[in-house]
């Protein structure tokens, strides 16, 4: 019987076999950020056991709320911040520096096929779009992440989401993940890894696998992963060209975390990408999904641009291509959130940030604050927020507010209408008949 | 080891996610005990009122796929600081259930047939639940009605709770 890529993952980083199914890995890399990791630090300094496994293998950002909005963040910067020095990690990115963690880690090479990761954050499945096992964690997983290097989970199982078909203009890698999550519903790939395939999928860019990967939790999933090819190898040859000879090279290097033909699947799923049309969520939950055609006319306070989900440049430069030369309804307030600093700069030369403020929008720093209404950009009590982000739960963003999730071009599109509308790249196409 | 026993407090619904258990805007707290305040602060749920419900209880019945959502193991904290460490559903998030028992909790799985007589039964009533680990049994009882519940956890999961937590089996093995 052929192997998963998450089987082939496993076996490779094999620890101990303690029970049954349950597995402890060796883990490759380690992501903290200020919100789940101060409370690991503060309980292993009180047992006596601050130390880490391997300062090079753990990253560290602070992201959810930054810059700090009041003592309580800024003790949690600071926590963060002084272990980071104290264990000698490297690669910490304090303010000016700091990005969304699902953005800036792989933005910096951090990720690579093969690799096992853990975080304290349930949108770590992200990172499977390289070709790696990477799950959420809570604070107790991480800590011991951090002290030992390990982890412990179930054998994975997968599911096989094959997405074959052209993607119809004006229907993105988000429109795709919340159909799918559409199919599966919040708990159908519980305990499960969802592995994302088929013709779509190749043609796909990093950002947009990323995008897939992001939301695979949203399904219960613990990892969204794609296959490594060439994409991939081109998104990392920055980082990699003094590891291999050749781009050829390090792609059959990568090929050993490829699903063989005979892999056994869960469960396997086919989409027919061109059928797809943009969708959003209309629920509390983001298996509540229809297309935007249904939604339309719906009124919105605000649009949020941004997320670990959709903040990446090819993000923005699809809603900037909506925006450009055009404002916002004068009955909606919209926010734009680059996901990196790296991001920022580069949407600053490509003069997206001059159409983002032309068009009225607020251009933040990098931050996750919205999106979990930590700050930047939380909802008022009643209010309705379009939002390019991943989850849609009561009072998300806000206590009493309600969330839309929907793709940057529909929540560009709807920036401008002030009410919920498909994106001009979608009916142009003569897609909303 | 933790106690798992004590007065019942129901939440009928599925998906009860780690937003509604514990708010972001609460993760600013560095401290469990902070978060004791603002258990289920935001589920709304007919018949449920945290500000009365939650001080007396001990453990939760609730529905599918509980614990959905954030990775956040405030939700489990913020059970535990409240003296709540057991939830009993038809399933739960792999995240939260890992946590729960992470930290030396539980978060045990019974069939919905099983649970739907539970609620039939005792929701609404003065419910207590004493769990015997060694027979693998909930003893629920309300008055004069008592019911004998079997349950399983895996042989990982059992040695986290003898253990009080991952940290203290990992520092053990690894």
């Amino acid at each position: 019987m052929g192997k998963t890529i998450a089987e082939k993952i496993f076996d490779s980083h094999g620890v101990d076999n303690p029970f049954g199914d349950i597995h402890v890995i060796r883990l490759d890399a380690v992501f903290c950020h200020e919100i789940t990791t101060p409370v690991a630090i503060n309980d292993l300094v009180s047992r006596g056991m601050d130390r880490v496994f391997d300062p090079s293998k753990i990253k560290a950002v602070i992201d959810h709320v930054t810059p700090a909005k009041d003592s309580k963040t800024a003790m949690q910067g600071k926590i963060l911040r002084e272990w980071a020095i104290r264990q000698g990690i490297v690669d910490f990115f304090d303010i000016g520096k700091n990005g969304v963690c699902h953005a800036i880690f792989p933005e910096k090479g951090f990720v690579r096929p093969g690799y096992t990761i853990i975080m304290g954050d349930s949108h770590t499945c992200t990172h499977g779009a390289f070709g790696a096992f990477a799950a959420g964690v809570g604070t107790t997983d991480l800590e011991v992440g951090i002290l030992k290097g390990v982890c412990a989970f179930h054998y994975p199982h997968s599911i096989k989401v094959v997405i074959d078909g052209e993607l119809p203009q004006g229907v993105f890698a988000k429109d795709v993940i919340l159909a799918v999550i559409g199919k599966l519903g919040v708990n159908g790939a519980t305990n499960k890894v969802i592995e994302f395939t088929g013709h779509v999928v190749d043609q796909m860019s990093m950002e947009a696998r990323m995008t897939l990967c992001n939301m695979a939790i949203e399904a219960g999933g613990t990892c969204g992963i794609c296959a490594p090819d060439m994409t991939t190898v081109d998104y990392l040859w920055a980082f990699i060209a003094s590891d291999y000879p050749s781009k050829e090279a390090a792609l059959s290097d990568y090929r050993r975390f490829t699903a063989d033909s005979d892999a056994h699947y869960d469960q396997v799923i086919h989409v027919d990408a061109s059928t797809l049309s943009p969708m959003v969520t209309f629920g509390y939950k983001p298996d509540q999904v229809k297309p935007v055609s249904d939604m339309e006319g719906e009124k919105v306070d605000q649009v949020y641009i941004g997320s670990c989900t959709n903040g990446r440049l090819e993000d923005l430069r699809i809603a900037a291509k909506i925006l450009k030369g055009k404002t916002i309804s004068p009955n909606i307030r919209a926010i734009v959130s680059p996901a990196t600093p790296e991001i920022f700069s580069k949407a600053l030369d490509e003069g997206i940030i001059k159409i983002f403020m032309d068009a009225g929008f607020c251009v933040t720093n990098p931050t996750c604050g919205a999106c979990l209404g930590m700050s930047n950009g939380v909802l008022a009590d009643g209010e309705v927020c379009a939002s390019t982000t991943n989850r849609n739960f009561n009072g998300r963003m806000g206590k009493g507010g309600m969330v839309h999730l929907m793709s940057p071009a529909t929540a560009a599109e709807t920036a401008l209408a002030g009410v919920i509308k498909n994106s001009f790249l979608f009916t142009e196409a003569g897609g909303a008949k | 080891m933790k106690q798992f026993n004590g007065k019942v407090l129901f939440l009928d619904r599925s998906d009860i996610n780690t937003d509604e258990i514990i708010p972001a805007r609460y993760l600013t707290e560095i401290s469990k005990e902070a978060l004791k305040p603002f258990l289920l602060e935001d589920l709304e749920l007919a018949g449920f009122n945290p500000s009365k419900d939650i001080l007396p209880s001990n453990v939760v019945i609730s529905r599918a796929n509980f614990g959905c959502g954030s990775s956040r193991e405030h939700a489990p904290w913020a059970f535990e600081v409240n003296d709540i460490n057991l939830v009993v559903a038809e399933s739960f998030a792999r995240i939260f259930k890992q946590n729960m028992f992470n930290c030396g909790m539980m978060a045990v799985e019974l069939q919905s047939a099983i649970l739907d007589d539970l609620f039939t039964t005792f929701m609404g009533k003065e419910t207590l639940l004493e769990t015997d680990l060694k027979k693998n049994v909930f003893v629920f009882k309300s008055g004069e009605i008592c019911k004998e519940i079997p349950f399983s956890i895996s042989g990982f999961d059992r040695a986290l709770v003898e253990a009080d937590g991952w940290v203290g089996y990992a520092d053990k093995h690894y």
